[in-house]
């Protein structure tokens, strides 16, 4: 994907900091969060790319990528970044931010298995259905 | 018969752990007039020195000859040692032991043959030893300070305040230089004219500092201490002593031109004052465009200035004045853009160099302050900035970082968005460098408060695409291509010396690098100095440094004015060239080497029989002489020694190690 003046000035940058409370702008692309991640080989982008295409607005490249559920929400990264982010809260907003797509991860009651639906709590597939499905 | 003492150090075991002490001193007894060796753990002790002056006394030597650590270190304290006990501090010779032999050599063996053969050449070198007597050198108690920028002012108002004359030359109309033309500066945004200006005028008004402004140094003649300096005060064609400053001349002129200071952003007249706070404040005539000095007609401001002071007859007035210091000021250019098309600078209007957007950016300035595009007048909603253009570039700009740049860019994200609320500014960079008090956080104001956003990646192309401008470029950090649409595009051009630093080095006898910055004489622990005596450097000439470092430089090189002019007298190095006139053929080669400019030709009358002839020699001025020996070298009949290194004793060195 392209950078753009539109990527550059899109919303994407504000909406993943108001979500995850965390100033991704100032990540200056040390490296560190990536040299300690434990999870970096089930990774498709790394952490430090997945700020950097942040702050490019590179949407589409971040929601595709795997590393933002591969991510184990360890904090080694929080405990080590020298401008104080803490990226598990950064890949929590970009998963905020794809499960509220919409259009995209809906789900269909048509979908789930009778199997699964004798399983699962009624109240919180309820639930999803009202905040996924918009 | 000179009777020659040895005296060897151990300096702890810095050399006895290497070199065998015992087998030098026998073998320093038995060389040619030697009458005494000794050793002492450190020679340069006080019981150490005190056995040497007590060894010269009791054994009535005449030569001494110290092998220890370098002349570098010790020369200067053994010189005294050996004044102090009746010498002529001359005759004393270092062998050098340590930083050329014990420390290099770890094998004790080859060591202690190397000390042998050093305190051989020494011995042989120090019979040959004849007295000096450095001169004494009168200084005058005023200084020159050449460019009147920042740097220029510091300096002048620093020697002035210590009481000193100072002569304050300004080519241009105006002082202020460079500074003047900036909008605030980095990393308080204080504005830049508000600090600037009340220097200025103590500059004006400082008893000690006489001001020329629109004039140029043509020659500088002498040596530290003794310099005479040809100052041309260009006319102005404005009686300054008539003048008011009103201004009606240059409203009224029908001229109108490019504004230097205005960095071709807005027009001024022929008649013309820079800037609103110029100091002086009255007007110059640009005679290369004026019409009365173009065509012979007009006359305009001479008819209507009301204190008639316009005279277009007025002729540059020519000073020669003597000083004893001198201070080179003379600043920066920014790199010409003509090899960088890619930039699209000079073909739309909207690209931009940094100097111009400081003035766009400037209350004063062609727009009154309002960031406007100069194509439509229309205030940008996103602005590229490039930097490292023509710096860092080892093909066809400079190999250097210009230093400033990164937090200028930095200040002109933050005023961009300070003045245009929502607009979008954009940086693309290769490093950003920001070593300096608070500059770090200034440039993280610029990304975390002011929504700048930083692209690693330099710019490969811009164009325009209807009224915008099409930025073709990388993001290095993500790999990703990066096409943005901006509505203005502001490069941060590679300042670069004076297109005249060179002319001006050598008309000054200073060195310059291979970038035409002046060379400091040591890059760390000399960093004013020049290689000539009595001239120092302030500011940008010296290399990319911005305002803090050039006031500090500045203030720097005053202490060193002041500390020289402060002296009565100076002593000279008394190992200087001296030619042997009668052996001297006239030929000048020595004046073709001579980097100090130190030897003149000279007549010379002389009988040969009955006849009188007149022929030239050459003659060295011992205040210019650094004393390198250039000139003994190219002297092809042996007419020119360097006192304290004639080719006697550098010879009977050689033959001491050799024969």
């Amino acid at each position: 994907m392209k950078v753009t003046t539109d990527t550059i000035c899109s919303d994407l940058l504000k909406e993943v900091e108001e979500y995850s409370g965390e100033k991704v702008a100032s990540c200056i692309q040390c490296g560190k969060c990536s040299g300690g991640c434990p999870m970096l080989e089930a990774m498709d982008l790394l952490p430090h790319q997945v700020m950097r295409l942040a702050q490019l607005g590179l949407k589409e490249d971040i929601m595709k990528s795997k590393t933002l559920w591969v991510c184990a929400s360890c904090f080694t990264c929080a405990a080590r970044c020298q401008r104080d982010l803490d990226l598990s809260k950064v890949m929590e907003g970009f998963r905020v931010i794809q499960l509220r797509q919409k259009g995209g991860n809906t789900m269909h009651p048509r979908q789930l298995t009778p199997e699964q639906l004798k399983d699962a709590p009624q109240q919180a597939i309820i639930s999803g259905f009202r905040k996924y499905s918009k | 018969m000179k009777r020659v003492g040895v005296f060897v150090c151990w300096c702890g075991s810095n050399i006895a752990a290497t070199v065998d002490i015992e087998r030098v001193i026998a073998a320093a007894r038995k060389m040619p007039n030697v009458v005494y060796a000794s050793d002492n753990k450190y020679m340069c002790s006080e019981l150490g020195q005190a056995s040497i002056r007590e060894s010269i006394e009791k054994e009535n030597i005449t030569r001494v000859v110290i092998a220890s650590c370098s002349p570098r270190m010790h020369e200067n304290t053994f010189r005294k040692t050996v004044a102090a006990a009746g010498l002529n501090p001359f005759y004393l010779e270092i062998a050098n032991i340590r930083e050329h032999c014990s420390w290099v050599h770890k094998e004790g063996e080859v060591g202690t043959v190397k000390a042998i053969s050093l305190v051989r050449t020494a011995v042989a070198k120090a019979a040959r030893n004849e007295p000096l007597t450095p001169s004494s050198l009168q200084i005058t108690k005023r200084a020159l300070v050449i460019g009147a920028g920042i740097a220029g002012i510091q300096a002048a108002l620093d020697i002035a305040d210590s009481g000193y004359q100072v002569d304050l030359v300004e080519k241009e109309p105006s002082i202020g230089g460079r500074m003047a033309q900036l909008d605030k500066t980095f990393p308080t945004l204080d504005c830049s004219a508000c600090i600037l200006t009340p220097k200025m005028v103590d500059v004006a008004q400082h008893d000690n500092i006489t001001l020329h402004t629109y004039s140029v140094v043509e020659k500088v003649d002498g040596y530290v201490g003794n310099f005479t300096a040809t100052i041309r005060k260009k006319s102005r064609g404005i009686d300054m002593e008539k003048c008011t400053g009103c201004g009606i001349c240059y409203e009224k002129c029908p001229v109108k031109v490019d504004s230097e200071f205005e960095a071709g952003m807005a027009k001024r007249r022929a008649i013309y004052v820079p800037f609103p706070q110029a100091v002086p404040n009255k007007p110059v005539i640009d005679r290369e465009n004026c019409r009365y000095f173009t065509q012979g007609k007009c006359k305009v401001c001479q008819k209507l200035c009301p204190a008639g002071a316009v005279d277009y007859e007025l002729e540059d007035e020519v000073l020669t004045v003597e000083y004893g210091a001198i201070v080179v000021a003379t600043g920066f250019d920014i790199l010409d853009l003509q090899a960088y098309g890619e930039y699209g600078y000079g073909k739309h209007p909207d690209v931009l160099t940094s100097l111009e957007f400081e003035r766009l950016v400037n209350a004063s300035g062609p727009t009154g302050g309002k960031i406007l595009r100069p194509s439509d007048g229309k205030p940008p909603r996103t602005v590229a900035f490039i930097q490292c253009v023509g710096s860092r570039d080892q093909a066809k700009g400079k190999a250097y970082c210009s230093k400033v740049c990164c937090m200028y860019t930095a200040k002109h994200a933050i005023l961009l968005r300070e003045k245009v609320p929502g607009a979008k500014p954009i940086v693309f960079y290769i490093d950003v460098r920001t070593p300096g008090k608070d500059y770090e956080e200034f440039y993280n104001r610029a990304t975390d408060e002011y929504g700048a956003t930083y692209i690693r990646g330099q710019v490969g192309k811009v164009y325009p695409e209807g009224d915008r401008l099409i930025i073709r470029g990388v993001d290095s950090l993500s790999a990703r291509p990066v096409e943005l649409e901006v509505d203005m595009v502001v490069l941060a051009v590679a300042v670069t010396a004076r297109a005249d630093a060179a002319g001006v080095g050598r008309m000054l006898g200073i060195t310059t690098n291979a970038h035409q910055f002046f060379n400091e004489a040591h890059p760390k622990l000399r960093p004013v100095e020049t290689h000539s005596a009595g001239i120092y450097l302030a500011g940008m000439c010296q290399g990319p440094k911005d305002i803090p470092e050039a006031v500090a430089q500045a203030s720097a090189a005053a202490v060193k004015v002041v500390g020289l002019l402060n002296k009565d007298s100076l002593v000279g190095n008394p190992t200087v060239a001296n030619v042997d006139e009668s052996m001297c053929s006239g030929c000048l080669e020595c004046t073709q080497v001579c980097p100090y400019d130190a030897i003149k030709e000279k007549s010379i009358t002389e009988r040969r029989g009955r006849e009188t002839l007149t022929r030239t020699v050459a003659e060295v001025n011992e205040g210019l002489c650094q004393g390198c020996g250039a000139c003994s070298v190219a002297c092809r009949p042996g007419a020119n020694n360097l006192k304290g290194f004639t080719n006697e004793q550098i010879l009977a060195e050689v033959d001491a190690v050799c024969l």
